[in-house]
């Protein structure tokens, strides 16, 4: 194989790395960012991990090698390493690579992802995965669409192909008023997920919209602008009726 | 007094019930703890709240406290120099009051204490509109020397000119050095006839010594230790204690435990007057009455609540200027919570848990200085309930035990903030701290200030080329801390001469073993600056603006460089070799009584007023900005979270930093989670990772919505303030009015 096509095999695109706390799956984690996402999400609070292309490139190593640094830090914390984005699973390959060395280096693994393109998980890239934490966004079809430009049927086939597989889910609800709280469709997604074993929690997230400046500066338009964040009642409300089929809902 | 304030009947025996046999012999506390202490692995369910009699007591003291902030200070004593004796009882409401004693004759009145300066005092008085006493006055400017002139007799033109210039600042030359711990515990196991003999005991022995001018000091020493001893045993009898003979019981013990820290505070107004390491001791006699019925749960708490209270209130007169360098009025009346013993059990008793309850019970405050001893070991009950009272109250600062057990014990105390010392056998002698950033201008410019031009080192050749050059000024830079150095540990050994000799602490060191452990504890501030301001010279590329005089005034740094603050080595060990070179520089120089050197990394607040006194420098820092506090990162130039930046500072080696390591956090709720109930187990799990990555210390700030309200208005106060949403971050006081107001209904949401 040329040098390209080893390059190609070992590095990625990425937006940037971060540490956070309690946001993207248990504990301290180190969460890297991988750029480009085929889904135009209207809340999306990261618009500038959209494009590939406006990613840097980054080899697996060069990935690892800031990991390492974390590795005592965020495994005494309680937690590990969270592959997002953008979609991480635009990139399975690089993805898969960084999720087996984490696994090999004795970390805790999770892949957010809206699984849209699950796909392109092949099964030992979610072997190496410990925790997915699954972006519904809505259980509506056309409120799906309408929402993130995709199709919510592959993130469905994805929930129930991780179920089969038996790798724990946390399902992420993005509460977005006159968009995702419609009481039938919650119910229908709260149902849906009851069903599946795997599923250790629904986090209820309220829609925000900390990353309109980010519009700003990219001088595109934020659909959302106008749309109220959820009083407290609405999400306590729909947290309930996640807990009324029996999940854990916070 | 009513029923409800009686000690309890008295044991015959103080000491009954009460196991192991080398306590009773000779003097140690240690040993009394470690045979009698039962260690609580629980939670904090068995915790009560505050009962109607604390409650009355806190809030009579309480509605004094607005009229206090608003004239600065209530009262003042103009006419009476405080001793240990010298005021007539104090009472907030005797009829309520579990914890009898105040420093004066009543609640928040101020004593003056000429011996540290008279000037001081003077200043201290007129700026709060009162007229210095013309007798005091007249005794303190004529007949009686005070430990400020003594200083000024024998400072050098050089250390005045390194001191005016604030190369070397916050010297306590004018002030008590305080930092010194009694072990007031003494008081109550031994009382003080016990604690007379064994002073008698050891001064036996230096009476058999050649009578050289050391052992003439000591003698001196040792006999107003007994003096001291002395009047605190009067003091108490005024209040109608009888220290003389041991606590009998657990109200005894926290009495006289209190007395013995009141005589401290009332004979010295040091910078730091810390209490020590009093929880666990106290636990053994609340333990022992609630055993025996003699108290309940609810009264073991109201004794802590109340002497948390006498803790809260002790005051001394000090400038506005000297306030302004430590943001306030504070007394760092630190108490050290927790920590695992040398045979592993911890040392986590329930007085530990009562002690961090009087914040929810008082109220946050933050006095005393409440300091939990960390260790990844310690019981999960307990560092969950620490973890939820820094989210609810951002009153608690964490120190790793398990870098200090090895050096200084399992009987560790903090003094101040982050000086670590073996209670009753070592002490410190306090050494504010230099300026390393201004140091490294020094070094550009030849020890011209780059303020006023003044020539404050020897002349050395500035550096002349249009762009610094890393290994010149590397050069330069080690050649100025060596002056540095020594000028430091000269300057400090003048000034502790002077204050043993005008401001001696009679009654802190009375209960201490003789003889003692000292440390000569100097300083460093400015560290994130200098290592940023050599990685922008190594990294990138500066360009010095120099004035007429050929003085550098300013830097154009072209390029990128990397940051102090981000767990990247190129940045962290410059930070690391700062600190291992100064220190190595600073203990070639002998100390005042053979003290051992030590140094911290710590500014408290005062990086405000070092970064106001420096000039612009090569990190891209504008003059007179603020440096970042202690150990931190500068202000913004961490980009990658708590962890990265914790990281960045527990590489700082404690083995080079012996009198500590501050790191200060601050965190939203937001950012230690979504949601609420998680919060403490992840603060847990991140004070875990920091200690176990080698950090020292951390301050954690768990802001909560009346602070986000004040960063609104006063977004000044909180440059660093960063609010994490969802995996990305951004910097709260550069959000829109609006987009504020939206993180503060989603960040409280449900947790209020």
């Amino acid at each position: 194989m040329t040098e390209a096509v080893l390059k190609a095999l070992t590095a990625g695109r990425i937006h940037s790395w971060d540490l956070s706390t309690g946001v993207d799956g248990p504990g301290t984690r180190f969460v890297l960012f991988v750029s480009g996402c085929p889904l135009r999400c209207l809340y999306c609070a990261n618009p500038d991990t959209w494009h590939m292309r406006d990613g840097r490139e980054v080899t697996v190593d060069e990935v690892m090698a800031e990991i390492e640094k974390y590795r005592g830090f965020v495994t005494v914390a309680g937690g590990g390493v969270t592959l997002t984005g953008g979609e991480a699973l635009l990139q399975p390959t690089f993805t898969a690579a960084v999720l087996r060395r984490c696994k090999e280096a004795g970390l805790h693994t999770a892949l957010d992802t809206s699984g849209f393109l699950g796909i392109r998980a092949t099964d030992e890239l979610l072997a190496d995965t410990d925790l997915v934490l699954l972006d519904i966004k809505s259980f509506e079809v056309n409120t799906y669409r309408k929402l993130t430009g995709g199709e919510l049927t592959p993130t469905l086939n994805f929930a129930t192909r991780l179920d089969r597989l038996g790798i724990p889910m946390w399902i992420r609800y993005v509460l977005v008023p006159g968009w995702t709280d419609d009481p039938e469709a919650v119910d229908g997604l709260a149902r849906f997920a009851a069903g599946l074993g795997s599923v250790d929690r629904v986090d209820v997230l309220p829609f925000h919209k900390l990353g309109a400046h980010k519009y700003d500066a990219l001088g595109i338009p934020f659909p959302l602008r106008d749309t109220p964040a959820p009083d407290p009642e609405l999400t306590e409300r729909v947290r309930e009726q996640f807990r009324e089929q029996g999940l854990r809902a916070l | 007094m009513t029923a409800t304030v009686t000690a309890g009947n008295r044991r015959a025996e103080a000491w009954s019930g009460f196991a192991g046999t080398l306590w009773r012999d000779r003097i140690d506390v240690r040993d009394f703890i470690q045979a009698n202490y039962t260690p609580y692995e629980g939670d904090a369910t068995f915790l009560t709240g505050p009962t109607d009699r604390t409650l009355a007591v806190w809030e009579k003291v309480s509605a004094l406290f607005p009229e206090e902030r608003a004239k600065g200070v209530l009262d003042v004593d103009t006419a009476i120099p405080s001793t240990i004796t010298s005021h007539a009882p104090g009472y907030i409401d005797p009829e309520r009051e579990l914890i009898v004693g105040l420093q004066t004759d009543a609640p928040l009145k101020r004593a003056i204490m000429p011996n540290g300066g008279l000037r001081m005092v003077e200043n201290g008085l007129r700026a709060y509109g009162y007229e210095p006493d013309p007798f005091v006055t007249k005794v303190f400017g004529t007949y009686r020397k005070t430990h400020n002139d003594g200083v000024f007799d024998a400072y050098t033109a050089e250390m005045r000119a390194a001191r005016k210039a604030g190369i070397i600042t916050g010297l306590p030359d004018a002030y008590g050095r305080g930092r010194i711990i009694g072990d007031y515990r003494r008081v109550a196991l031994y009382g003080t006839d016990r604690l007379i003999a064994a002073k008698r005991a050891e001064r036996a022995l230096l009476d058999a010594r050649p009578s050289t001018p050391d052992a003439i000091r000591e003698r001196e020493e040792l006999a107003e230790q007994v003096r001291a001893l002395g009047e605190l045993t009067r003091m108490a009898a005024s209040y109608g204690r009888d220290v003389s003979r041991p606590a009998a019981t657990a109200h005894e013990a926290v009495q006289w435990l209190y007395l013995g820290y009141l005589a401290a505070v009332k004979e010295q107004n040091g910078a730091a007057m810390s209490l020590g390491r009093t929880s666990t001791f106290l636990d053994v006699y609340l333990q022992r009455d609630l055993a025996e019925g003699i108290i309940d749960e609810t009264r073991a708490q109201e004794l802590v609540d109340d002497f948390v209270i006498k803790l809260r209130i002790v005051r001394f007169l000090r400038t506005p200027e000297y306030d302004a360098l430590f943001s306030g009025d504070p007394t760092w009346v630190t108490e050290s919570i927790g920590g695992i013993g040398t045979d592993g059990r911890p040392l986590v008793t329930r007085t530990s848990f009562r002690f961090l309850q009087t914040l929810y019970n008082l109220g946050p405050a933050p006095e005393p200085n409440l300091t939990v001893l960390w260790s990844p070991r310690l019981p999960a009950g307990f560092k969950e309930f620490c973890a939820q009272v820094s989210i609810d109250t951002s009153a608690v600062q964490y120190e790793s035990d398990d870098l200090m057990r090895p050096r200084t014990g399992d009987d560790t105390a903090i003094a101040c903030c982050v000086s670590a010392m073996a209670v009753g056998k070592q002490m410190q002698f306090f050494g504010a701290r230099v300026n390393l950033a201004k140091a490294l201008l020094y070094a550009v410019n030849g020890g011209r200030d780059e303020m006023t031009g003044d020539q404050i080192t020897p002349q050395t050749a500035p550096l002349v080329g249009e762009y610094l050059d890393y290994e010149e000024l590397l050069a330069a830079y080690d050649r100025t801390l060596d002056w540095l150095a020594e000028t430091y540990v000269n300057t400090l050994n003048v000034i502790h001469y002077m204050h043993d000799k005008y401001a001696y602490e009679r009654i802190e060191m009375a209960l201490h073993d003789h003889p003692v452990h000292r440390f000569m504890a100097c300083g460093i501030a400015g560290l994130s600056v200098a290592a940023d301001s050599l990685s922008a010279v190594k990294y990138a590329r500066v360009k010095v603006i120099r004035d007429a005089t050929g003085l550098a005034v300013d830097f154009k740094t072209e390029g990128e460089f990397p940051a102090y603050g981000n767990n990247d080595d190129r940045a962290d060990m410059l930070a690391v070799d700062l600190v291992e070179s100064f220190m190595a520089k600073v203990r070639k120089h002998p100390t005042y009584r053979d003290a051992e050197h030590t140094q911290s990394v710590l500014t408290i607040t005062s990086n405000v007023v070092y970064g106001k006194h420096t000039g612009n420098t090569p990190d891209g820092r504008r003059a007179g900005q603020p440096f970042a506090p202690g150990a931190n990162p500068m202000n913004g130039r961490d980009r990658h979270g708590v962890a990265a930046s914790a990281l960045s500072v527990a590489k700082l080696p404690y083995e080079q930093a012996r009198d500590g390591i501050s790191l200060t956090t601050t965190i939203t709720p937001e950012g230690l989670g979504h949601f609420p109930e998680e919060r403490a187990g992840h603060l847990v799990g991140i004070v875990d990772a920091y200690m176990a990555s080698g950090g020292f210390h951390m301050n954690v700030n768990v802001l909560n919505r009346a602070v986000l309200e004040d960063a609104m208005e006063h977004p000044e106060k909180y440059p660093e303030l960063t609010i994490r949403v969802s995996g990305y971050a951004v910097n709260f006081v550069r959000l829109t009015r609006e987009q504020q107001l939206d993180v503060i209904s989603r960040t409280f949401h449900g947790s209020l």
